[in-house]
């Protein structure tokens, strides 16, 4: 901030003269209010157009039939969300939502937790590993999944060729029912873990030493340390992962749309895939029904911010 | 931060040795277990990086066989790289992806500067609901509500435009949330300064402020710029034309265009990482200032 110190001078030498500058903004002073909505105006439009109105667009079609080619056709009330709820196929999409969520934020944070924990060790080449693990980075979901395709293909794939050095038969990853979730969720926490290690790693850099000193001196050491004084240090980084990682995995759409698209047998089909698979897959414009769902992810999603915002003030220990 | 005050007392009750203290904060012992558990992490979670670059340059017979070969034992090919140019117009994709990431770098620096110098520095009534209100949009899951943006731009014959890639991303929530936080810590007495000296709002905005909070705009632009190149959901839909899609789609079409030819299909993957890890390489300061930015509060 010493630079900060300068800056008025270097500003100052406007030759316009103060004075009148300065009874401008009196005059302004009253109207500031008005003067400063304008400022808000840029972002209100953008969210206005492209996340408002498309929000209550969204409730509008999940009451609205839609004719052949999308367009909304008609009031059926409930109808849409009466129908999710006794298809039997969508309570097996909500059930893979939840398998998918679980597998892949539990994996993620524990291995991004371990990860962490070993580097914050002072140890020699801790430079090189930090940049390392934070390449996969690097990957959009497009390039992740491809490279995960191109690895678990079960004829040709490195994944299976290496279990085939071991002995072990060729699985079927993204053809079988019983692992194509697994699979995806795989990529998944593969994408996830550098993040989980970086705000872990953050939050364990803010752990103060004296406290971990204080700990060691009062007999505690290894794995007692780590989780009866470092891991409620850093509650608030887990409790965050937990619920961004969640609403990330419950967004989830790219890796299952190049690895799996739904199948095989509608086992990797989770809530978002399902709204794009009715609304826009083979032209099926059924955009009604797809926006009952686009609700239903609304209210899942909403339902864990808010949990989020009542927890965090209460039961997460703040160093 | 209270206990800390009061942890050396406690400790004094212990009979500690000062050479297991010494020992305890350095952690003298040799950390072969800690290299072993590294190594292994290192190995599983980089070797995707790996497979990925070096597959790209292993012609057909190494690539293509069972079991799979690590290494290009027949010679590295760089045809690899010819033909996914050849299938797909990936140049012209490429240009389509900086041309989208670009607009929204700028659009989301411009309206959450804006916004975010309203909620810090003006007088504005009902500052909070605003700020609330924006901030909503963070909570808003974006494929609940893809449908009619979708028919949005359907309806304004948009489908196919770099327009309909980038317009809804010229704003974000996160942005006015970072660049709110980075405002909030600035001198207030600095502004005050600035206005006796008679600098108006914009002025100030562009001479001191933006020039002073640069390395948190950096961050949100690194954030933005990799969040729009990344897009895939979007790009789906609103693009059809192989000439207007973004790259991210076009690699995911040289899969499916020819699923027989990985090593043509990971050279594509190559080629769409660069400007990423670029980034990831060279700019991962601002990464992980904008990206912790959220968590620790």
């Amino acid at each position: 901030m010493s630079t900060a110190v300068r800056t008025p001078e270097d500003v100052s030498p406007d030759p316009t003269g103060p004075t009148e500058d300065r009874s401008g903004r009196r005059r302004a002073h009253g109207r500031e209010s008005w003067g400063a909505f304008a400022y808000l105006i840029p972002a209100l439009v953008v969210f206005g157009a492209f996340f408002f109105f498309p929000l209550a667009r969204s409730f509008y079609l999940s009451f609205q039939r839609s004719d052949l080619f999308g367009r909304p056709s008609g009031f059926v009330g409930f109808e849409h969300y009466a129908d999710l709820f006794t298809d039997a196929g969508f309570g097996k999409t909500l059930l893979v939502t939840f398998g998918f969520v679980l597998l892949t934020v539990i994996p993620s944070m524990l291995i991004g937790l371990v990860l962490a924990l070993l580097l914050s060790n002072r140890i020699r080449g801790l430079k090189f590993f930090r940049t390392a693990f934070a390449l996969p980075f690097a990957f959009s979901v497009a390039t992740a999944a491809v490279v995960f395709g191109v690895m678990l293909n079960p004829a040709t794939g490195v994944v299976n060729g290496l279990l085939s050095y071991l002995g072990a038969g060729p699985v079927g990853w993204l053809t079988e029912p019983s692992t194509a979730l697994l699979s995806v969720a795989i990529t998944s926490v593969w994408m996830q873990v550098g993040y989980n290690l970086l705000v872990l790693s953050a939050g364990l850099g803010a752990v103060p030493d004296d406290v971990l000193e204080a700990a060691r001196l009062d007999g505690a050491s290894g794995l007692r340390l780590q989780t009866g004084v470092v891991l409620p240090l850093i509650s608030p980084q887990l409790f965050f992962l937990a619920v961004t990682g969640t609403v990330q995995a419950l967004q989830s759409f790219g890796q299952i749309h190049i690895l799996t698209r739904g199948g095989p047998d509608r086992s990797t089909q989770t809530l978002v895939y399902s709204i794009y698979d009715v609304a826009f897959a083979n032209n099926n414009s059924n955009f009604g029904a797809g926006s009952a769902q686009a609700i239903v992810l609304l209210v899942v999603v909403l339902a864990i911010t808010a949990f989020q915002f009542g927890f965090l003030e209460r039961k997460v220990f703040y160093a | 931060m209270a206990t800390l005050t009061s942890t050396p007392g406690l400790a004094a009750g212990r009979p500690a040795s000062p050479t297991r203290r010494r020992r305890g904060a350095r952690d003298g012992r040799t950390p072969v277990g800690t290299y072993v558990l590294l190594g292994l992490l290192f190995v599983v979670l980089l070797f995707p990086v790996y497979y990925g670059i070096i597959g790209s340059f292993m012609s057909p017979s190494d690539i293509n066989t069972f079991p799979a070969k690590l290494w290009p034992t027949s010679g590295f090919v760089a045809e690899n790289y010819a033909n996914a140019l050849d299938v797909i117009p990936l140049l012209r994709q490429y240009l389509n992806s900086l041309a989208v990431a670009v607009l929204v770098v700028l659009g989301q620096l411009l309206t959450s500067v804006l916004a975010a110098y309203a909620l810090v520095f003006l007088r504005l009534r009902g500052k909070r609901f605003w700020f609330a209100l924006l901030l909503s949009t963070m909570m808003i899951p974006w494929e609940a509500i893809i449908i009619p943006n979708y028919l949005a731009m359907a309806q304004l014959g948009l489908i196919n435009t770099i327009a309909a890639l980038a317009l809804p991303y010229l704003a974000a929530g996160f942005g006015v949330f970072l660049v709110r936080q980075a405002f909030l810590t600035f001198p207030m007495e600095l502004r005050d300064a600035a206005r006796v000296d008679g600098v108006g709002n914009l002025g100030f905005l562009w001479r001191i402020l933006v020039p002073l909070t640069r390395p948190t705009l950096a961050a949100l632009g690194v954030w933005s710029f990799l969040s729009a190149w990344n897009m895939y959901f979007w790009p789906l839909l609103i693009t059809q034309a192989p000439e207007n899609q973004t790259i991210q789609i076009g690699i995911a079409q040289l899969q499916s265009v020819d699923a027989n030819d990985p090593g043509m299909v990971l050279a594509g993957v190559v080629l769409a990482l660069l400007p990423t890890l670029a980034l990831v390489l060279f700019g991962q300061r601002f990464i992980v200032r904008g990206l912790t930015a959220g968590s620790s509060r």
